[in-house]
């Protein structure tokens, strides 16, 4: 492959390289901070360094906005994502697509686990109301949707989930900090695979630092990120399900 | 000047049904008290510390006075009683039952007259201490000036005390006039609060009494250098609500986050524990000259902001009500509301400028606390930095009190610094740029930013109304607030609610209930 069909940034013109960056140093806002912004920028293999603006935040700290020139590039033929393949079915599809290839309603169980408590993407999903034009799970006729809401202990899901009989649980985190998310998500996970309750329930979880890849990677059956809605995720469970049973 | 054409039958109208509202609880606030009240008593009377095990102190003691079944008159009277019969100060009292050397329902029962001057002599000393600090805000505000309006509002939240400090100082440098630290999002479920400063904690750390002292010395240090006076403020919420107050009254903070409502609908927080503890920890902000703030801009990331606008203006009026029943003067009450329409609907900018002209109108004395948005801020930082300029245009041309500056990063991250650093730019550049706008402009009468205020009155109305003849907490269990069922013996902290025996007594509140003129 040539380097023309090499992926490279695209400032104005083909090839360029041309990068935004933007961010602060432990440094003054004078001449040596700049340099030092400069320096940086240089070590990280940039070109054509423009530190434009600089602007000083107190306390010894110092912005930098800077356009530069990178040699980088991505071969397209590198590029491997996992994102979630079933096809998204709206509302009314997706109830009758239950009713015809499994004919019983299914039970998902949602929650915000353990510290967190936004249920900004729970509700989101879950909720009647539902978010942007797509209505949550509560509205489908095929889905019994059971939202425990914020800071429901892993063992209380997983207890609701079984005494529920649940085709699938939803796990929301929106707090990240720390990586606060991926010890609660592995906390859940570990409990599920201990209770032998893994394979018999979807586990899906979602947030808006969550990728498809990093929820299979902890070992969840889906991971839904920003910008999904409650049709990418009724769909998914519907699909995945109708398709397990034809593995039975 | 930009000024509503408001029905002033309806503003009546809707002030009349939340008085009703707030006035019917009288069997709560006179009969009932909390552990969290009991424990705010202790605190007050000066019991702090910890175990070893992480226990504070004040919860050791309330614990122990429902074990033995002595809570009924109130924590004060028993350990008071103690301090008599042993010689032994408050400290000693407690930690003498934290070692579990002493029984306080074992102690024979002094002389009554001698407990209540015991009782009398502590509480007047901290009533003074906090008076002294309401008179240093005081006499800082009159050194420096008073805060701009709208002030602006920033929060710090890295979940480390001392991490926050240093951020908090180079906000205040660039031209912040409030700093909240964000609590570690578990802490309102928490039934104690936690002992010493903190470095840990997720999206924020904890309030912690120790925790106010360093923010409060750091933002003094920065008010000297400013010239300015920097407010501090922190969260009077959850089942701690009180007991927070009490400390942010202690360490001088200048604000709180202190709604009546929230707790129960947001945080499955048992009703009667709820109103119970914001009616005495209101009556601390209201003593100790602190600012109050509520959360009506939860109801707008639950529900849709144009549909649901009217649940904001019955919250606030009710917000209102029961911050008069604790002694909160008008011009302490930073009643909520916020940018939250979604900004793909056309004349979105419209909607936004009615809901804040009518929050104006209807609480003209009232430092309005104006959130910024959050629901649609995106991963498109340059697109919500856009959206918090429209946010602080509103803020400004309407005379908001208090502007909690939206971060282009709302969607991704707590706030760096830069991120910080540009959302004060934004408001200033606002600010400054439509400065006197407002004196220039006036609305046509029948237009349709008049027609949108009226219709939101009259839903709010409507719905006041409506709960009135029903009752508060039949309302709230039927799920007529923000969609959420909540009943009346349901929710967390319930059992952490007793019926006041005979004799009850809480020093705190007569006093203050007295200098307040309830």
């Amino acid at each position: 492959m040539s380097t023309k069909d090499m992926i490279r940034p695209y400032g104005d013109t083909s090839g360029d390289g041309k990068m935004q960056l933007s961010f602060s140093l432990p440094v003054p806002a004078d001449a040596w901070g700049k340099e030092a912004a400069r320096l940086l920028l240089k070590s990280m293999g940039f070109d054509e360094i423009d530190v434009c603006g600089v602007r000083y935040l107190g306390e010894g700290f110092t912005h930098f906005i800077a356009y530069a020139a990178t040699a980088a590039f991505v071969d397209p033929a590198s590029i491997k994502v996992k994102v979630v393949e079933t096809p998204v079915m709206d509302m009314d599809a997706t109830d009758a697509y239950i009713t015809e290839n499994i004919g019983r309603k299914l039970t998902v169980v949602g929650a915000c686990i353990e510290s967190d408590a936004h249920t900004v993407g729970i509700d989101a999903i879950m909720n009647m109301k539902g978010y942007n034009h797509r209505f949550g799970l509560e509205r489908y006729q095929m889905f019994n949707a059971i939202n425990m809401g914020a800071q429901v202990p892993s063992e209380e899901l997983l207890r609701r989930a079984r005494e529920e009989n649940a085709d699938a649980v939803l796990v929301s985190q929106v707090v990240t900090q720390k990586n606060i998310h991926i010890d609660n998500l592995t906390k859940l996970i570990e409990l599920a695979e201990a209770e032998q309750l893994r394979d018999k329930i979807l586990f899906i979880c979602g947030g808006p630092r969550i990728s498809h890849e990093l929820a299979i990677e902890l070992g969840y059956d889906a991971g839904f990120g920003t910008g999904s809605y409650s049709t990418d995720v009724g769909s998914f469970i519907a699909i995945s399900i109708a398709e397990k049973q034809i593995k039975k | 000047m930009l000024k509503l054409d408001i029905d002033l039958k309806m503003k009546e109208r809707a002030r009349d049904a939340a008085a009703n509202i707030a006035g019917s609880f009288d069997w709560l606030f006179g009969g009932y008290s909390s552990l969290a009240i009991e424990r705010t008593v202790l605190r007050l009377l000066g019991v702090d510390g910890a175990l070893e095990d992480g226990k504070p102190l004040p919860n050791v003691v309330v614990d122990h006075l429902q074990t033995i079944g002595g809570m009924g008159k109130g924590a004060a009277i028993p350990v008071a009683n103690a301090m008599l019969a042993k010689k032994m100060d408050v400290m000693e009292v407690a930690q003498a039952v934290g070692r579990g050397e002493l029984d306080l329902g074992k102690i024979p029962p002094q002389d009554p007259q001698a407990v209540f001057d015991v009782l009398n002599t502590l509480a007047d000393k901290m009533l003074s201490h906090i008076r002294a600090q309401r008179d240093t805000r005081k006499a800082m505000f009159a050194k420096y000036g008073p805060r701009r309006v709208p002030a602006i509002y920033v929060i710090v939240a890295t979940g480390n005390i001392y991490e926050d400090a240093v951020q908090a100082k180079a906000a205040a440098s660039e031209g912040a006039d409030v700093i909240a630290v964000i609590r570690s999002t578990a802490q309102s479920l928490l039934d104690y609060v936690p002992f010493g400063a903190t470095t840990v904690g997720f999206g924020g750390t904890y309030a912690t009494q120790e925790n106010f002292r360093i923010m409060r010395a750091a933002l003094d240090e920065a008010s000297e250098q400013q010239q300015r006076y920097i407010s501090l403020t922190n969260y009077a919420s959850g089942l701690c609500m009180p007991e927070i107050a009490a400390m942010g009254a202690i360490e001088r903070l200048d604000l709180m986050l202190n709604d009546a409502m929230y707790g129960i609908l947001f945080r499955d927080i048992n009703p009667k524990r709820t109103l119970l503890d914001q009616y005495f920890s209101r009556m601390i902000n209201a003593f100790a000259g602190i600012e109050i703030q509520t959360g009506e801009d939860n109801y707008l990331t639950t529900s849709d902001a144009i549909e649901k606008a009217y649940t904001v203006t019955a919250s606030q009026l009710l917000n209102e009500q029961f911050a008069l029943l604790s002694g909160v003067k008008p011009e302490k009450m930073g009643l909520g509301h916020a940018f939250e329409i979604d900004p793909e609907i056309e004349n979105s900018f419209s909607y936004e400028l009615a809901h804040a002209l009518l929050t104006r109108e209807l609480f003209p004395d009232a430092p309005v606390k104006y959130m910024p948005p959050t629901k649609y801020a995106s991963g498109n930082i340059f697109k919500t930095h856009l959206m918090g300029a429209m946010f602080n245009f509103i803020g400004q041309l309407t005379g908001q009190g208090v502007q909690l500056l939206g971060m282009m990063t709302e969607a991704i991250h707590t706030p760096h610094l830069v991120d910080r650093s540009l959302a004060i730019e934004n408001a200033q550049y606002i600010f400054k740029a439509v400065k006197n706008l407002g004196d220039n402009l006036s609305l046509v009468p029948d237009s349709f930013v008049n027609q949108r205020a009226n219709l939101v009155l009259t839903q709010a109305v409507e719905f006041l109304e409506k709960v009135a003849s029903e009752g508060l907490f039949p309302a709230m269990a039927r799920g007529d607030f923000a969609d959420i069922k909540r009943p009346e013996n349901g929710g967390k902290g319930m059992d952490g609610v007793f019926r006041r025996e005979e004799g009850y007594f809480n020093p705190f509140l007569d006093k203050m209930k007295k200098e307040l003129g309830l």
